[in-house]
Formats: C-alpha cells, structure tokens, sequence
C-alpha cells in the first residue's frame, strides 16, 4: 500500500523526496530540516552561555559573540520553531479535515524549497566571510553600516526563505477553505486545524511587510539606495516600523500552532471534549486579530510619544484576555477528566506554568513607563523565552513525541521522552528564570562579556548549567529517535488509543491518497463519536469507492528554488565581482524558466482506478 | 479533468473559472494572494510619504518641480482602458467566444505595453535630469514603489501573453479558463494600485 514499504534505492529515495508533493512526505522534509536547524541554533546557543559562564570570559571575541547571538535567533525562529510547525501542520491538518492532499500540492513542495534554500543560504555566511552581527531584529541604524556581508546573507536569505513561508500560508488557508470533508464545518474542525487556519492569515498579512522592509535593507546595501542613510534624507525608524509590523505577529504565529497542539493533547489524555471549543475558536481568532495592534510596543523607548505608547500599551493588556480564556479552558478540559500522563501530555502540563510565566512579564512591559526600565535589559530576554522556549518549543516537542506515530507508525519511547521533558524542563527554568533578576540588576542584554565587581556572576553561571540540562535532554531526544527508527516497531491506528479526530481514523501506513472514500464528519470529535458507537471502521463514508484523482510530482519546484539561490549570490556580490550581474541575471531566468515550463505544460495529475483500490493494488503506478 | 470535452456557447458553465475543484481553489488562493500584495504596495506606500521630498542637504528636486501631469494622464487613462478590455475578454469566455477573448486580451497587452513604454520614459527623463535612484532618499522611495508597480506590468504583460500563445490552437477548457480568470484579477489588482499611485503620487505630489 504505502509506498514507504517498497523497497527503493537510495538514488530513487532521494529523487522522490526532491520531486514529491505529497504533504506527508513534505512534513518529513520540514522535520528533518528543521530538526537540523534546531540543532545548530542550539549550539549557538550552548556558545553563547558558555562565553557568559564567568565574568570577563574570552572563549569568544566581542564580533564573534555579535555573530553568535544573530544566527541564534535568526535560525530558532525562522529556520527552526517555523518550520517545525509546518511540519506537523502538513502532516496532520489535510487528515484532520478529510482531504485527500493538500489545495495545492506543487505550491505545498515550492515552498519547502524555498525556506530550505534560504536557511542554505543564510548559513553559508559563517564560511562566506562572516554572518549577520546586528541582532535578529537586523536594525537599520546597525546593520546600514556593518561591515561584510553578513547583513547581505540576512536580508537575501530571509526573503527567500520568507517566500516559502508565505506560499505555504496560502496553501493551508486555501486547503481550510475548500478542501473539508462533507460535514466538518468550521465549528466542528480541530482546535489545531483553527490555530493553523489563523496562523495562515497572520502569515498572509504580515510576511508582505518583512519582504518589503528586506527589499529595501537589500536596495540599500547592495544597489546604492538611501532609505535609511540620514544623511541622504533617510530614516531607520522605517526599518523598526516594517520590521515589528511583521515581527509581532509572527510570536502569533509561533505559538497559535502551539496552542492548537497543547488543545489537542489536553482533550486527548484527559479524555474528555476540549472545554469551551467555541470559546476557545474565539479567543484564537481574538489574538490573531489583536496581534496586528500591538507592533510598537517593541519600540516604546523609540520617542513615538506618549499618545501613542498609551494605545499600543492598552491594546497590548487586551491580548491577555484571550489567552486567559484559553488557559482557563485547558485547565477544565483536565478538571474531571482521565488524566493519562503520556510524555505529550507532560509536556502540555509543564507549559501552562511556564507560559503564564512568559504571559504575567509580558504584562509588566506592555506598561510603558516600566517598560522604559526593563527595556534591553536580561528581564526581556528572561519574557521571551519563557513564552517561546516554554510555549513554542514545549509544543514542539510535545507535538514531535504525539505525531510521530502518525507521520512514521511507530512511536518514540516514553521512558526516554519523560527523560527528556524532566531534563528540558528543569534546566529550561534553570536557566531563564534566573534572568529575571539579571535583568533586574541592570545586566544589558547582547553584552559579550560582564565585569567581575558587577555582582552577575553567580546568577550567569546557574544560568549556564542550566542550558546543559537542557542540550542534555535533547541529546536524550535525538538517542531516542535513533533508536525508535531503528527498531521500528509497527504501531498501527490510533496508537494512543484515544484519539479524537479523523487523523487518528485513518489506517496506518497512511496510505498516499489518505483516504478511500471521504469520510463524512457527523460532529466535532468525529472518531471519538464513532468510536462510541462501535464503528470498527472509525469512520462513515460521504462517498462509494471511486477514481481518485492525484497530482503528478515534480522537480521544478527545487529549480524555481534553486535559481533565487543563485541569483542571491549574484545581488550579493553586486559592485564587487565581475561575475555579480550576470550571475543574477542568471539565476532569475532559471527561476522564471520554470515558472513558464510550469505554466505552458498542462499538468493534469491522473488517476488512481476504483478497481485498483479494490483489490488494494493503489500504491503502484 | 478530461481536456478533450467538447462544449458549446449552451454546455459550458456559467462560471468557468470556479467549476472544477482546482478552478475553485485557484480563485480563493489567487484573492488571498492579491490580500497579500495589498499589505505589500501598502508598506511601500508608507515608505514613501515618510521619504517624500527628503534628500541630502540642499536638493533641489521637489514633487511640484518634477511631476508633470499630462504624461501621467495619458498613463492612466491607457492603464484604466486596459482593464476595461480585460473585462471584455473575460466576459467573452463566460460566453464560450475563444477568438473574441483573445483578441481583447492583445489589446489589453498593447494598452498595457503602451503604459509600460510611457513609464520607462518617464523614469529616463528623471535620470537624465540628475534625479537618479541613489540620489536621495525620495529618489529611491519614488523609484522603488512605482517601479515595483511597472514590474508587476512587466510581469503581467508576460503572463497573458504566455496564455494567449500557449492556448491560441486548442481553445477553452476548464483547465485553463481559471488561468486566463486569475491573469485578468492580476491585471485588475495593477490597475488599483495605479490608481493610488496617480493620487498619492502625483496629485498629492503636484498639489503639494
């Protein structure tokens, strides 16, 4: 049935991973690519708390350390914690809404590669002469001026990779749209299917902005333009504006997925129907609308005034409204429920208290006057992490450890996966908690090094321990995997034996049209339904057996990608190289090559016949 | 979707560009796309009234001084008439009328080339006056929001033409009436975004 058990050499493999657009194969591109990106940025961050480890430290010198802490937020959000959510997006929300695949498969595959070559791209700068030293948020004011190429590889591989991000944005909202199962109306689809929904919107209107702001950061350091020099009548208060426009909601776009996962895993190991579902479908829609108001809280101490720090300041308190509802109703989803202590539900459990942590110290600086204290201090580095590590990356894992019997029919061992949440979890706090205070005491935040008669050492150094338990407990996760791939013990369908929703439905191996006949929805929580009323099917049928239709892979998405990587290379050189023009010009015909063998030559998909899904021949053709 | 399904005038549907699942898909997913290049030029837009007029100390190039109204009318009115035509073309295929589409659809392409003809003389005339892309902040604000508006013409003229060829022998079918739907939205979207341009731009440039 499934094509992942014929046998294939590593050649055929390999070119039906460049070709495919199946979603789920695509999932497993953006696990394994941003699992990898998880790692280096964790490694920079393993540097960055070892260089802080005492005071006056020379493990790395001040530019490095610049360097360091550029690529280490840079990779965490855009090449690692997105990723990863579209990930477990592609793999569970076409099953969790009854599609046979996702509304644009080709788009689907495009926008892998482009994130794929821009992360490529953006970390070839560490053997290219140097990366990005002007800190994630990249502003203008430091980045116009800093020498090299790092902010050049920043600003090109960001809109590459961004690209993707935005295609895929518009895939998911289309395939929401158009592509549910007779029967699954809005307000009966999955908390992670409504998360990943509003996501996609923020995506669709946030990214438009960071492209632009990228667009001009490249005009300005490549081809001569002058929108942030002062002195040619520019301004970099331009940068701040469209930078937060987009970053803002992108914390939104982090941690709605990880809400719709931590919804998922509550309902499913507490064994009950998520409490307050419409409430719940409110307050995702409240945030993502109230997550575009609120973008210059981030610039509090810029001099916009008074007037306007104040309606950024309340419109910022308003956003813990919605997430109090939410937090209320995950703790009376498990209020009276079968608790199952699963390493899923571990995971959601630790995050309630960390992320109401992140929430309360993001309350204190959404009030302006305190803000203007806290401001560039360790007590903001202390918030964000507690809301990214301790709501983004505890959803991940708990998401990684929940479908990965979906997306590989086989499961991760839970001795090892509690292992690993009592040590990421400790050391989390270990070693943000105490930031607080380090902050508090004055300790800037992108400082290289602290004096000794400063009185920070001691703080620094339990923060640093605690980072190992930390790279300790991931170390434990990758052991883990190894292992599960190695063993590879069949688990079959609903491995959790509570599943809820469709995906759990659907036989495993999951075959690669997903399903026979669409499945018809007759309530929220539609296999838990079906399940009571001891349907061994786990489903009812919306239609008879019948042709499916399927698209055809492709390789011209990794050549469209291919070429914005090489003309990257050309603007990059732009007035230094010979060679810098044409390469560009090069680059971009490869990609407008393929955008137009793309557009002359029909691509029809074709057929699976019924008679072949009969007689279970479909995974051949 | 079986290509060779002949329709006539009477079979073919209402609404073409929506009535197969992909046609349908290609609608929604072109709409959010346009929602997208909407916050795009919009950003652009703020960029530039934040560098309107904005130079180096002692630059003499204003808005008042180098805008000239009648070139930009000509513009507009051969942009505007275009999408008109795109309206006819698209009206053509809801009535089943392959030859009448296409021949709308070259005007369309002619209009719009004629735009794009003014639009590149009217940018070598800035840069023969000294007003250069890095002249100045306005300069580069001027240049890269309105050229980004002659790309997306670029672009466009392409896209249809690319059509037009590649479908001239075979005619309509569902597979690529919600291409040719989404080439004339895109076409509509580029003449919005010039009507902003000529009101942000220019009127609000010459009156100051």
């Amino acid at each position: 049935m499934s094509s992942i058990a014929q046998k294939k050499g590593f050649g055929a493999t390999l070119w039906d991973y460049l070709t495919t657009v199946d979603h789920k194969k695509i999932a497993i591109l953006y696990l394994i690519t941003g699992g990898f990106f998880f790692i280096v940025g964790g490694i920079e961050a393993m540097l960055i708390r070892i260089q802080l480890l005492k005071p006056d430290n020379d493990f790395v010198a001040a530019g490095l350390y610049n360097e360091i802490i550029t690529m280490h937020g840079t990779t965490m959000i855009f090449l690692a914690a997105m990723p990863l959510l579209f990930g477990f997006m592609n793999a569970a929300v076409p099953l969790q809404i009854g599609a046979r695949d996702v509304a644009f498969p080709f788009l689907n595959s495009l926008g892998f590669w482009m994130f794929f070559f821009g992360g490529i791209f953006l970390n070839l700068s560490w053997f290219l002469g140097g990366a990005p030293d002007a800190g994630w948020t990249s502003y203008a004011s430091l980045a116009i001026s800093s020498p090299g190429h790092g902010i050049d590889f920043y600003a090109l591989g960001l809109q590459i990779s961004g690209g993707g991000t935005l295609i895929a944005g518009i895939n998911f909202l289309v395939t929401i749209i158009n592509m549910r199962a007779p029967g699954m109306t809005y307000m009966r689809m999955p908390l992670f299917t409504w998360t990943t929904f509003v996501a996609s919107a923020l995506i669709l209107f946030a990214f438009p902005p960071l492209t632009v702001g990228l667009f001009l950061m490249i005009f300005d350091r490549m081809f001569g333009a002058n929108f942030f020099d002062h002195t040619m009548g520019g301004n970099t208060i331009i940068w701040e504006h469209l930078f937060w426009i987009f970053g803002h909601p992108e914390v939104y776009i982090l941690i709605l997925p990880a809400f719709g996962i931590f919804s998922e895993i509550f309902s499913t190991f507490s064994r009950k129907r998520l409490f307050g579902y419409s409430a719940m479908v409110f307050a995702t829609v409240l945030i993502g609308f109230l997550g575009f108001m609120v973008w210059a809280h981030h610039m509090f101490t810029t001099g916009m005034g008074a007037t306007a720090n104040a309606i950024f300041a309340v419109a910022t308190m308003a956003i813990a409204v919605p997430t109090g509802v939410k937090i209320f109703n995950w703790l009376l989803t498990m209020w009276g429920g079968s608790i199952k202590f699963t390493t899923p539900m571990l995971y959601a459990v630790g995050f309630i208290p960390s992320f109401v942590a992140g929430g309360v110290t993001g309350v204190m600086q959404a009030s302006a006057p305190l803000d203007y204290q806290l401001h560039d201090s360790y007590f903001i580095v202390a918030h964000f992490h507690y809301v990214i590590v301790g709501g983004v990356v505890l959803g991940l894992l708990a998401g990684l450890h929940y479908y990965w019997p979906l997306m590989f029919n086989t499961m991760l061992n839970e001795a090892m996966g509690k292992i690993t949440f009592w040590l990421f979890f400790l050391g989390f706090h270990l070693t943000f908690f105490i930031q607080h205070f380090l902050g508090l005491l004055g300790m800037p935040r992108r400082v290289f090094t602290y004096g000794e008669d400063q009185g920070w050492d001691l703080f620094n150094a339990i923060s640093s321990y605690g980072a190992i338990f930390m790279a300790a407990g991931v170390i434990v996760l990758v052991v883990n995997i190894v292992m599960t791939i190695a063993k590879n013990v069949p688990v079959g369908r609903d491995p959790w034996g509570d599943g809820r929703t469709l995906e759990w439905a659907i036989p495993q191996p999951v075959p690669f049209y997903n399903f026979k006949q669409i499945p018809l929805v007759r309530g929220l929580d539609t296999y838990w339904i079906e399940k009571q009323e001891g349907n061994v099917e786990g489903m009812t049928y919306a239609e008879p057996i019948g042709d499916i239709h399927m698209p055809n892979n492709s390789i011209i998405p990794f050549i469209m990608s291919l070429g914005l990587f090489v003309g990257a290379f050309g603007a990059l050189y732009n007035g230094e190289q010979p060679w810098a023009i044409p390469v560009l010009g090069l680059g971009l015909i490869i990609t407008f090559a393929a955008m137009a063998t793309r557009s002359l030559k029909d691509d029809l998909g074709y057929h699976i016949h019924k008679e072949d899904l009969l007689n279970e021949k479909g995974g051949k053709h | 979707m079986d290509l060779n399904t002949k329709y006539t005038p009477h079979s073919w549907p209402d609404h073409p560009e929506s009535a197969t699942l992909e046609g349908k898909n290609k609608f929604l997913g072109f709409w959010l796309f346009l929602g997208g290049e909407t916050v795009l030029f919009a950003s652009l837009f703020a960029t530039y009234l934040a560098l309107k007029n904005r130079g180096p100390s002692g630059m003499e190039f204003t808005t008042q001084e180098l805008f000239e109204l009648p070139l930009v009318f000509i513009m507009t009115m051969l942009l505007l008439t275009s999408s008109l035509t795109s309206v006819y073309a698209m009206y053509h295929m809801k009535n089943y009328n392959f030859k009448a589409m296409q021949a709308w659809l070259a005007v369309t392409v002619l209009l719009g080339a004629a735009f794009l003809g003014f639009e590149i003389y009217e940018f070598y005339h800035y840069v023969h006056l000294g007003f250069t892309y890095d002249q100045s902040a306005f300069s580069s604000a001027f240049f890269t929001l309105v050229g980004t508006h002659g790309l997306h013409v670029l672009i466009g003229l392409g896209w249809i033409t690319l059509l037009m060829l590649r479908n001239t022998k075979r005619g309509f079918n569902l597979y690529n009436a919600p291409k040719f739907y989404v080439a004339s939205l895109y076409w509509h979207f580029i003449d919005v975004v010039w009507v902003f341009i000529f009101t942000v731009v220019y009127l609000m440039g010459v009156i100051g």
